[in-house]
């Protein structure tokens, strides 16, 4: 045995190095067909790591202090040596990050990955999430600008709708009576400790279980099924050197994508850094439109779509909770949309488009006309989920036009209620939205857009 | 159907409107931040004129000198009137507590303001003061109404009074429209050489936000090529690797 070998080998006795190794990356067996939507889930562990490092460095010179923070955000734009480039990195890699993670979870729903028997990688997919807009949220206050301030007085001020305990609960987060320096102090700690813990945590646990039932793929074809003699997968390849050399092509076009962001348009028209947060926080001076960053908003406009406040916060809670369960709304055997009807590949691109409308209604005034286009676009998202179930297998004529019936009814008695002379126009003809959409999803059953396609045995290269 | 989609496309209507926010109209500010005479003019603008009331507190005199190719002597004797060693930021002696007293408002530091108002408007507003005796200092503006700050560069542009056009709004009421002005008093400058002095002052303001900006395009440029080439190698390597899939 070489030097080498008998070092592996004294490793090995004390520690799982070179098991490790195989089990996750030279004999972990991904299927042959991934294409471009597979770049998504290493782009996310890569933006982590950026988050994680630019974060170290830029937490070395910035100051958690209501009265030293927004100038300590300055001292590193200036004095810092290349601290923008390392604040631009961090700014730009939290947008960043949302994109990957909302193009990762779109790959999901396109070819089924949150199915039997993965239903555990989409749990621990959607509380990587959760802790993402946690993450994101508390670090928006760091820089202590206005929008900074307002934002987190607008959503800690959510918790105050929640009956009974609601006041005291906001007063619990903040630790104060406004959100003040006690509360930038927290937040701190909550963003550089133990939120990103909680994060590493979730995502080992997210790999770990992937790993365990091994990945999905654009055919939605369990590669598991049809193993050679030598027990591994026909159609698997080991994910290094394959998808790690791979992968490297991806995290580079990436970063040409990334670098361009920070050098060229790290503000990005205000979407990434807002113009407002380059003005210091203060808690006498409300700005006339508070608007969340971006990756928020569609959220922000289901919550705006109700006029109760607490039931709003219940709407907009809904909307993220929902979608913990598609493993078990969605209990249509076939995984992939390749092999699924037109209408649910319908379904599924007018909803990627619809949440990005509500993030475009999110961002802008709610003046009357968009107000009401984020109500029937909110309705249109919860529409989906029962579409998306409703299309888990056939159903019978009486059930299709009874559902169509009661739901339609359902929002029908609401518009009924707020009803008046003002709105009736705006409100008769935004009705269609919702109703065109359920009736097409639910009719077109009957039709040939339902067809479904045979799922081949083997994956399509 | 129709219908839902006229008012599908009317709600993307106000991401235009939102591009002249305000519904004020703003004058484009053409500047160039490679131009080292015009930053330099505008400094010179800026610490005579700006600097006795508004601070700009997190930028350094030495490091405004190095960026604008002086020399730590030349900022001294030609930029820094309040201030003992270069290596200082830009503070004001004017009390605070004061300062609201005389003004209504605080006054606020500039080192941001171009990242949050953005060039155009400073461009707009410094050249919209006009003369309007219900304003304690006896002018308002026209980008910003009600403004508290007095017009610290009259001796240049002079004095303009606005020349009004009523009419009627949907109610009936009158309004009243300023449709242009009038010179009452001139300045030192020139309307067009007051105009290029604000250019420059502006230029210099949005300097001062990002000191950066100088050099982070080039940069941008450098990591992207290296990227490019990375891309070349990275994709030949993959490329190779897959030779002997199936």
């Amino acid at each position: 045995m070489s030097k080498s070998q008998d070092f592996m080998a004294w490793i090995d006795a004390r520690f799982p190095l070179t098991k490790m190794w195989e089990e996750h990356l030279s004999k972990y067996y991904a299927p042959k067909n991934f294409n471009f939507w597979y770049f998504f889930g290493s782009l996310a562990l890569l933006v982590l790591v950026i988050q994680i490092v630019s974060g170290i460095f830029l937490a070395m010179n910035y100051k958690p202090d209501a009265k030293l923070a927004f100038a300590s955000v300055e001292y590193i734009m200036r004095d810092v040596s290349g601290g923008w480039i390392i604040r631009y990195m961090h700014s730009t890699g939290a947008s960043a990050f949302f994109i990957v993670v909302y193009l990762h979870m779109f790959r999901g729903l396109m070819y089924g990955s949150y199915k039997q028997p993965r239903e555990l990688v989409w749990i621990f997919g959607m509380l990587i999430y959760l802790a993402l807009m946690a993450e994101a949220f508390m670090g928006y206050l760091l820089p202590w600008g206005q929008m900074s301030y307002w934002g987190a007085q607008v959503i800690v001020n959510l918790f105050g709708a929640i009956p009974v305990i609601g006041h005291d609960l906001s007063l619990w987060i903040r630790g104060d009576y406004v959100i003040s320096d006690i509360t930038l102090n927290r937040f701190f700690a909550f963003h550089v400790i133990a939120v990103p813990l909680v994060l590493l945590g979730l995502v080992v646990a997210h790999i770990i279980a992937l790993h365990e039932v091994g990945s999905n793929n654009p055919d939605g074809v369990e590669i598991k099924k049809n193993k050679g003699p030598d027990g591994i997968p026909l159609d698997g390849i080991p994910f290094h050197p394959y998808y790690s050399v791979k992968d490297i092509v991806g995290v580079v076009v990436f970063l040409m994508f990334f670098a361009s962001v920070m050098f060229f348009y790290p503000q990005m028209g205000g979407y990434f850094l807002e113009h407002n947060n380059f003005v210091p926080a203060d808690p006498l001076k409300t700005p006339p439109h508070i608007a969340p960053v971006w990756y928020f908003t569609p959220f922000y406009t289901v919550l705006r779509a109700v006029p109760d406040p607490f039931l709003g916060v219940l709407a907009m809670g809904s909307a993220v909770v929902i979608l913990f369960f598609l493993p078990w709304i969605d209990k249509n055997p076939i995984k992939s949309w390749r092999y699924r009807s037109a209408l649910h590949k319908i379904n599924l691109l007018l909803f990627a488009a619809v949440f990005i409308y509500l993030g475009y209604l999110g961002v802008n005034p709610p003046e009357p006309l968009l107000a009401e286009m984020g109500r029937r676009f909110a309705e249109v998202y919860f529409l989906f989920f029962f579409v998306i179930w409703f299309h888990s297998h056939r159903r019978s004529a009486t059930f299709t036009l009874g559902s169509l019936v009661v739901l339609i009814g359902l929002y029908s008695l609401y518009d009924f209620v707020r009803l008046n002379e003002a709105n009736q126009s705006l409100v008769m003809t935004s009705w269609l939205i919702p109703t065109v959409y359920l009736a097409f999803m639910l009719l077109g059953t009957f039709t040939n857009v339902n067809q479904e396609k045979p799922v081949p045995e083997r994956v399509t290269s | 159907m129709k219908k839902i989609i006229a008012a599908f496309l009317l709600s993307l209507a106000p991401v235009l409107a939102l591009a002249s926010e305000g519904g004020v109209h703003l004058d484009k500010a053409d500047i160039d931040l490679h131009d080292k005479d015009s930053l330099r003019n505008g400094a010179r603008l800026f610490v005579n004129y700006c600097l006795s009331c508004h601070s700009a507190a997190y930028m350094r005199y030495n490091r405004m000198g190095k960026d604008l190719g002086l020399t730590d002597a030349q900022v001294k004797k030609n930029l820094m009137f309040a201030a003992e060693k270069v290596g200082e930021t830009m503070t004001v002696a004017m009390p605070a507590k004061e300062a609201k007293a005389w003004f209504g408002t605080k006054v606020p530091d500039l080192t941001v303001v171009a990242r949050a108002r953005g060039a155009d408007w400073l461009y707009s507003y410094l050249r919209g003061f006009y003369l309007d005796d219900s304003r304690p200092w006896g002018v308002n503006n026209t980008v910003f109404k009600d403004v508290g700050m007095p017009d610290v560069l009259w001796e240049l542009e002079g004095l303009k009074k606005p020349i009004y056009k009523i009419s009627k709004d949907e109610e009936g009421n009158d309004v009243k429209h300023i449709v242009g002005f009038e010179q009452v008093m001139p300045g030192k400058l020139s309307k067009a050489e007051y105009d290029n002095a604000i250019r420059d002052l502006v230029t210099f303001l949005v300097y001062m936000g990002e000191p950066a900006k100088l050099t982070r395009y080039t940069i941008g440029l450098w990591v992207l090529l290296y990227l490019a080439l990375l891309f070349v190698v990275a994709y030949a390597l993959k490329k190779e690797y897959w030779k002997d899939v199936h």
